[in-house]
């Protein structure tokens, strides 16, 4: 359970990474929302979930907060995350379905072979959590990252659960929060990696190209093609 | 100003029916329109305006509000025309008024006279069709200068020595510089290089009733909802629509192109958005429905007099397909530079555009840019360093610290055009409307690859003099899928080997016209609108000249 005093301590650290003049600026508004994220994440009881039932909604909350962890800062379970992926499978996501479905119970099944007295995924320790999802991830390291574009849905083929939801849950924490896909609550996931809230910027975009002087010619043409060609 | 638009009957024969309301449709529907003419364009996808555009990167990518849909319209790939083809999403376009200008990022880069006449100046290349256009850069300069004035480009003329000869300046100044282009700049003259702000179809500046652009970070895949970004759907339509002889019909998929009995086009048949079929009548007809759809109508509009598929007696059609070579490498920096804020790129460079065949080992040339074009998702999902951990704390660490200290030098380069390369039709996989699916053939020449490889380690090599804390290239592989649509239908003088004459005629049917990407000899440097739009100019003065003479009509 994270306490009042837990939760402060997260809102100081986490923007304390983000320089005094926007944090300045935003305080309140991020206090606010993080406040009402904090609230959200707390799986009301009369609940309404789109396709999950209340138990599978509770262990996939906590496969994506081993994703994308509260360590001192909002996470994946801050961010609503698991509302995310429970509307997304069935809308944009309606394929995958299935994917989860059948993907809960071999997650039960291998938490049970490393952890035979364990009850559920979201009730061990997150030491354990931690052994479950990299014994899901084997293959992670060798994969080698692709530029992402532009349709970033996880290949038709099918996958296993733990690559999807990786997807899922990155694109829960990203999301823009003025959509209606509920994800990115309150824009933590924004706020986390910097990205100012809002869609208009005006430059100076940062310091470098505060202190440009302006565009000049070089002060002389070099023949580069020829220099390069030697190479 | 309240403005009637008119709304043509299918049985009105009208001057002009354009299949496409993109960067080509969207120039000629204008410029014949103001000329007098009546002209329906059919686009198969929705009339979306500013309103309906979104930051929402579900809608945009993965529900495809502004492109063709992976589900109604399936494509297949293979790589040689060995192989059997498998389904696989080979291509995105837009599909909505306005098509691809509306989600392009908006490099515009006049091609360069050598882009024109490579053919004679190197001969032949082993296993490419290459060939000069049948057109000098000198040809198309002034129609390049309409499109910066009319559509809008920002630039700055004379800030590159590569550059060709131009016959005015732009008509605005460049963007604000970004981050990532000082970062770009410093290093590139560090390495003896020639960087310069970059031409961009974006105002700089409030134009035409349009805003100037507000930097959202969101210009790849996505519609501006400012009208800022030069697309036809900001610049062209309207003034299209304002001369009032010219309709935009959306949700209107052209499917054959009817013939007479002399052999000449006499409309185009289509779905409404209820599936029933109709044709528009019309004296001539113009193909600008993007360099895969439009050789696939032609497939589909075979007939006995035209068995090998409409104004296909070269046997071209379809074929010569080049997608543009490209390599993208990234950089880590220690200083934030906030690339998410503003357009994609602010400066890149030219030195390589023409590289010396014999000093290097192979054709090709091409340019450098600076950008940061990922979204949030986009780059949660892929924009991190290889080897860093893919979730827990430290996986969320490099999110924190990575998104606004990330850059690209994005490598864009020639591809040669082979004659397996194609789109054709597949002959088993069906669309959501019972027509053949688009296949792709596809297998870069060898020289493509080399070329991406040279040009990834130029920007590793900037990257270097620019003191990046960390680089590294994305894996550069035989192209399977491709945003560049180009060659498919190639002008030329000589009906046996090219589709289309130098005013965008098929040599096969003479009030039947061709302009998009698939009109394009070569490929240019990676940056193909600017050469489309400017070649849509160009097509709009030869038509209306034709038409003018008589010789369209019966």
């Amino acid at each position: 359970m994270i306490t009042e005093l837990d939760r402060r301590k997260f809102l100081s650290r986490g923007m304390a990474a983000l320089g005094a003049t926007w944090t300045a600026a935003h305080w309140p508004a991020v206090v606010a929302a993080a406040e009402h994220a904090h609230h959200s994440a707390l799986f009301p009881e009369d609940q309404k979930w789109e396709f999950f039932t209340p138990a599978e909604a509770k262990e996939i909350a906590a496969l994506a907060s081993c994703i994308i962890p509260s360590d001192g800062t909002p996470g994946a379970r801050e961010a609503g995350v698991v509302y995310f992926i429970d509307r997304a499978l069935v809308t944009f996501a309606i394929d995958d379905q299935k994917t989860y479905r059948q993907g809960l119970p071999e997650i039960q099944k291998r938490l049970h072979e490393l952890f035979p007295e364990a009850a559920s995924f979201s009730t061990v320790t997150p030491e354990q959590q931690e052994t479950v999802l990299a014994s899901l991830d084997e293959a992670g390291a060798k994969i080698a990252p692709r530029r992402p574009r532009g349709n970033f849905r996880p290949s038709p083929a099918a996958q296993p659960l733990f690559e999807v939801l990786r997807v899922h849950t990155i694109a829960g924490f990203l999301i823009d929060p003025e959509t209606d896909r509920k994800g990115n609550r309150g824009g933590v996931g924004w706020a986390l990696i910097g990205r100012e809230p809002g869609h208009s910027f005006q430059p100076p975009f940062s310091a470098i190209d505060r202190d440009y002087p302006g565009w000049h010619p070089a002060t002389s043409v070099t023949a580069a093609t020829k220099d390069a060609d030697k190479k | 100003m309240k403005i009637d638009l008119p709304r043509f009957k299918t049985s009105d024969v009208v001057d002009f029916v354009i299949v496409g309301s993109g960067a080509a449709g969207g120039i000629l529907a204008k410029e014949l329109s103001t000329n007098g003419f009546s002209v329906v364009v059919l686009e198969q996808g929705p009339y979306l305006h500013e309103k309906d555009f979104s930051h929402d990167e579900i809608k945009v990518l993965q529900e495809d509000l502004l492109t063709n849909h992976p589900k109604l319209q399936p494509n297949t790939f293979r790589k040689t025309p060995q192989d059997k083809a498998k389904p696989q999403r080979a291509l995105v376009y837009g599909r909505a008024v306005g098509g691809t200008s509306n989600h392009f990022t908006a490099n515009f880069w006049r091609f360069h006279e050598i882009d024109f006449k490579e053919r004679s100046k190197i001969g032949q290349v082993a296993g490419s069709t290459l060939a000069d256009w049948p057109i000098s850069y000198a040809d198309l300069e002034p129609y390049y200068t309409k499109v910066e004035w009319q559509v809008g480009v920002s630039g700055l003329a004379g800030a590159s020595p590569f550059d060709p000869p131009r016959s005015k300046p732009y008509p605005m100044p460049p963007l604000p510089v970004k981050s990532n282009g000082v970062i770009f700049e410093r290093a590139a003259r560090k390495l003896g290089w020639n960087p310069f702000p970059a031409p961009m179809a974006i105002l700089s500046q409030p134009r035409a009733g349009r805003s100037a652009c507000v930097n959202c970070g969101f210009c790849l895949a996505f519609g501006c909802e400012v009208g800022a970004k030069s697309s036809s759907l900001a610049s062209m339509i309207p003034l299209a629509e304002r001369s009032g002889k010219c309709e935009i019909r959306p949700n209107s998929y052209v499917h054959k192109i009817e013939i007479d009995d002399r052999g000449r086009a006499s409309g185009a048949v289509y779905f409404d958005e209820k599936k029933n079929v109709h044709l528009q009548r019309a004296k001539a007809v113009i193909l600008s429905a993007n360099g895969a759809e439009t050789p696939r109508l032609l497939l589909l509009s075979a007939s006995s007099k035209f068995p090998n598929g409409l104004a296909n007696s070269s046997g071209y059609v379809g074929k010569n397909l080049m997608f543009n070579t490209g390599a993208v490498s990234v950089g880590v920096f220690e200083e934030q530079t906030n690339d998410y804020k503003g357009y994609a790129v602010s400066r890149i460079l030219h030195d390589f555009y023409e590289l010396d065949a014999q000093k290097v080992g192979f054709y090709g040339g091409g340019g450098l840019d600076a950008r940061f074009d990922l979204t949030p998702i986009g780059f949660g999902i892929g924009g991190l360093p290889p080897g860093t951990p893919r979730w827990g704390k430290d996986f969320k660490a490099a999110l924190a610290h990575n998104w606004t200290r990330t850059f690209e030098i994005f490598g864009h380069g020639t591809s040669l055009p082979v004659e397996n390369n194609s789109f054709s039709v597949d002959p088993d996989v069906k669309d959501a409307w019972g027509l053949p699916a688009l296949r792709l053939t596809y297998k870069d020449h060898p020289d493509d690859l080399k070329l991406a490889h040279w040009l990834a380690a130029r920007s590793m090599e900037l990257l270097d003099a620019a003191n990046a804390k960390q680089k590294w290239t994305f894996p550069i592989d035989e192209q399977q899928f491709g945003v560049h649509l180009l060659g498919t239908c190639r002008m030329g003088d000589d009906p046996k080997t090219s589709v289309i004459n130098s005013d965008h005629q098929t040599h096969d049917v003479k009030n039947l016209f061709l302009c998009d990407g698939s009109s394009l000899v070569t490929s240019g440097r990676g940056q193909p609108t600017m050469t489309i739009m400017a070649l849509a100019f160009r097509a709009s003065d030869r038509i209306i000249a034709l038409a003018k003479r008589g010789e369209l009509s019966a």
